[in-house]
């Protein structure tokens, strides 16, 4: 398992090796740094010298990939390519192109989106299977075909009205909640209630309706009718049987979002204003700030490939039929 | 003087549009003839709730095709030039004219006469006092601005009773036209409609054009005179940008789909067919893709796509070319980012095929690697393909919302439900709040994905052989 393991992690180094090849190639091929300085400037007619300050200012001026000025190891370390993408590897993701450190940005503002996205997403996952057990128990009948129906419904639904109405019913019309803002501490509590039962609802319809046909299709297997004709009650099937067995579908699709859950959620963030990593992004987006974007899909496939390795040992955890060799 | 007094101009995406509907007209004769296609499309047209989703997704397929026509209006001559106009219009625009010309000052609420701002008015004494003046359009045929309730429902009232008409005559045509088929009296027709006993779930469809037509009615004799869903902030009605946005959601939700086809049926099948390295290599591809989280990789490349317009505008005529060029550019990133999923699933399947017998009969008659993928494997892929272009197209279109906010999505200057709602939500801390810009496009989005999502559901019930096998499919 060790082995099976060493080589998933080694797969993994492969994919963000990727993702970088990939990044640098979509940031320094479709356009060279002059049209990104250009872009930044704004104007249409900037003088080569504000060009030339911009790049050297960021570090953009030197050569791509070999610098035939520098000798020794200098010759690959001095380029774009060193500087800007393979230091991501050792977490330098160096300064962003307004000039701040972009790694103190990011450990600073994971924690506010954490402490949105994990409730909703332990919370979420609570309620989804209860209402998805629910409707698998009973299926086939006027409650679960209503059940369904609404969940068509509120998946049909942006997840930007869940958040309007949801800032607009608690906390213009009930002032219930404050409509945004973040506080560290206790006090963060009223400022979380909010996004996270947002983040809850908007889910409902899509995820309810996944998970009941995991349930559904497990119900009609066999081991479900030998379940039955030994006599065992209906919960006991579905407690006892389906749930277990669920797991593996359930678990490939939960446990690669659980290191996600850093990243934050870009427009909840940015509504509530929580100083997160996802509003981080959109206004980085929105600034046009390229270094931060190169950053935060590096550090996106990071997360991502370490949940596809949590995956896999989370499968020898419920799965005893899965046996690495 | 030039023969017409307008000069037809080809966008990009009306192309890509029409060249789809075209595709779709070869492949409905297609699959008409063949029982084993005939079969599933059949089982969707028996299931009443689809046909009613149908009904609806054709109304707005309707609107976005009469969008897809654009010309250029002739000016009125100057020194015996024709000149056109630098607007470009669609048929949609024509239609809706007095919708389009009629622009406020700013903001007024639905049906509203005034303004929905108080600003300084000349008085007729010469004075000046602060009060709501009256639209330039906006119930400008009324005496009394302030007493305009009755007009309203007298005009809801004659637009409801003929469309109620209306619909009643499409629906005894309807009946004339099937009983013909049935070899039956009309009378005796209308009764086996209402009462559900067509194969084809009829009174469904004549329900949902029924709502449909009480509806519309009274909006379309309303909307001359009055802004039904009010207008915005720069005056425009909020009607006609709703429904200027349904192109723009039913052209994102069809080609970016249609751009992972390719993509995700060659690579899968590729590497389900011939495993190994070839195998190995595109697994890679596509895990790599989709480790970066969607929305970064498509902020990323449109990103880069904006600093290129940027710096070339030279190759971008007008800004409706600019914004169309976006439109497709965003489709192609959006199809771009978003094959990995399918392909997993084709590749899955390609697996499992070519173990069967027939390929390993075909492999032994020495038919070319080549030929057993197109004959052999794609045709028996062909259900899950399908079943992913009609689930992605809702998807896609909440997609273009979501992504319009963050400033990825489609040009500024485009219309879409994106746009609608980034513009409107600026408004959400005025008091009393501007409420019906969103309001307007939750219910034409919601209206748009529900019909999509039902109608996808029946598409998937009825072409997946596992629900099929089952009895399923009602």
């Amino acid at each position: 398992m060790t082995a099976y393991l060493v080589r998933r992690l080694f797969y993994g180094l492969l994919v963000l090796a990727g993702v970088n090849v990939l990044t640098f190639a979509l940031f320094f091929f479709v356009n060279s740094p002059d049209d990104m300085a250009r872009a930044q400037l704004g104007a249409k007619r900037v003088t080569p010298e504000a060009v030339d300050k911009w790049k050297r200012e960021r570090g953009y001026d030197k050569p791509l990939f070999l610098n035939e000025k520098k000798s020794g190891i200098e010759r690959v370390t001095d380029t774009v390519f060193y500087t800007k993408s393979v230091q991501l590897f050792a977490f330098e993701f160096g300064a962003s192109d307004q000039g701040r450190n972009i790694g103190y940005d990011i450990r600073t503002r994971m924690w506010p989106s954490l402490a949105v996205q994990l409730p909703a997403f332990v919370i979420g996952l609570l309620v989804y299977i209860s209402f998805a057990l629910l409707l698998a128990m009973f299926r086939a009948t006027a409650f679960d075909v209503a059940g369904v129906v609404a969940c068509v419904l509120l998946m049909s639904i942006s997840s930007l009205f869940y958040i309007i109405g949801g800032q607009y019913v608690f906390g213009k019309l009930w002032s219930l909640v404050p409509i945004s803002g973040y506080d560290g501490g206790f006090e963060a509590v009223k400022f979380l209630a909010l996004p996270v039962l947002i983040g809850v609802a908007s889910g409902i319809g899509s995820s309810t309706r996944w998970y009941r046909s995991i349930f559904i299709e497990e119900i009609g297997k066999d081991y479900v009718r030998t379940a039955r004709a030994k006599g065992l009650g209906e919960l006991r099937v579905l407690f006892g049987h389906v749930l277990q067995n669920a797991m593996i579908p359930i678990l490939t699709g939960v446990v690669v979002v659980i290191p996600l859950l850093f990243m934050g959620a870009l427009i909840t963030e940015s509504f509530f204003g929580i100083p997160g990593l996802g509003s981080y992004t959109i206004d980085a987006i929105s600034q046009q700030d390229f270094a931060i974007v190169r950053a935060m899909v590096f550090l996106g496939s990071v997360l991502y490939v370490i949940g596809l390795i949590l995956t896999d040992i989370s499968y020898t955890l419920v799965d005893p039929r899965v046996r690495f060799s | 003087m030039p023969l017409l007094p307008f000069r037809i101009e080809v966008l990009w995406s009306d192309a890509l549009v029409w060249l789809l509907v075209a595709g779709i007209a070869v492949y409905a004769a297609y699959a008409a003839r063949r029982p084993h296609l005939r079969a599933p499309w059949s089982r969707v047209a028996r299931n009443g709730s689809a046909m009613a989703a149908a009904t609806v997704l054709a109304v707005f397929v309707l609107i976005g095709l009469l969008d897809s026509i654009h010309y250029r209006p002739l000016l009125p001559a100057q020194g015996g030039k024709a000149a056109y106009s630098t607007e470009l219009r669609s048929a949609l625009d024509l239609v809706l004219s007095p919708l389009r010309a009629q622009r406020e000052k700013t903001y007024s609420a639905p049906f509203a006469t005034r303004l929905y701002a108080k600003e300084t008015v000349k008085r007729a004494d010469g004075g000046e006092a602060r009060e709501f003046p009256r639209l330039r359009h906006g119930g400008k045929h009324l005496q009394d601005p302030d007493d305009s309730a009755g007009d309203i429902a007298l005009r809801a009232f004659r637009g409801a009773v003929a469309a109620a008409l209306l619909w009643f005559a499409a629906a005894l045509l309807l009946a004339a036209a099937l009983a013909r088929h049935r070899d039956g009296g009309i009378e005796d027709t209308w009764r086996a409609v209402w009462s559900g006993r067509t194969a084809v779930p009829w009174r469904a469809i004549l329900a949902t054009l029924g709502v449909l037509a009480l509806v519309a009615g009274p909006v379309v004799a309303l909307a001359p005179h009055y802004h039904v869903l009010g207008t915005d902030k720069v005056g425009q009605d909020v009607l006609y940008q709703a429904l200027k946005s349904i192109r723009t959601g039913l052209v994102i939700g069809t080609l970016a789909t249609l751009v992972t086809l390719p993509f995700a049926l060659v690579l899968g099948v590729m590497a389900g067919y011939f495993k190994g390295w070839v195998d190995d290599v595109i697994q890679y591809v596509y895990t790599t893709l989709s480790s970066i989280p969607g929305v970064l990789l498509i902020a990323a490349a449109v990103l880069m796509m904006q600093v290129y317009i940027e710096n070339h505008p030279e190759l971008f005529p007008s800004t409706e070319v600019r914004a169309d060029v976006r439109l497709i550019a965003l489709c192609v990133i959006l199809g771009l980012t978003s094959w990995t999923g399918l392909c997993r699933l084709l590749r899955g399947e390609a697996l499992k095929l070519r173990e069967l017998e027939y390929i390993q009969a075909a492999r032994a008659f020495g038919v070319s690697h080549w030929r057993i993928m197109m004959r052999h494997i794609t045709p028996n892929l062909m259900h899950i393909v399908m079943i992913a272009l009609v689930m992605d197209f809702s998807g896609l279109v909440l997609a273009e919302a979501v992504l319009s906010y963050v400033g990825v999505g489609v040009d500024p200057s485009m219309i879409s439900f994106g746009t609608m709602i980034n513009s409107a939500r600026l408004e959400m801390a005025r008091e009393p709040m501007v409420w019906w810009s969103l309001a307007a496009a939750f219910l034409f989005m919601l209206l748009l994905v529900l019909a999509a999502n039902l109608f996808a559901d029946a598409v998937r019930d009825a072409f997946d052989p596992r629900v099929a096998m089952a009895g399923g499919g009602a």
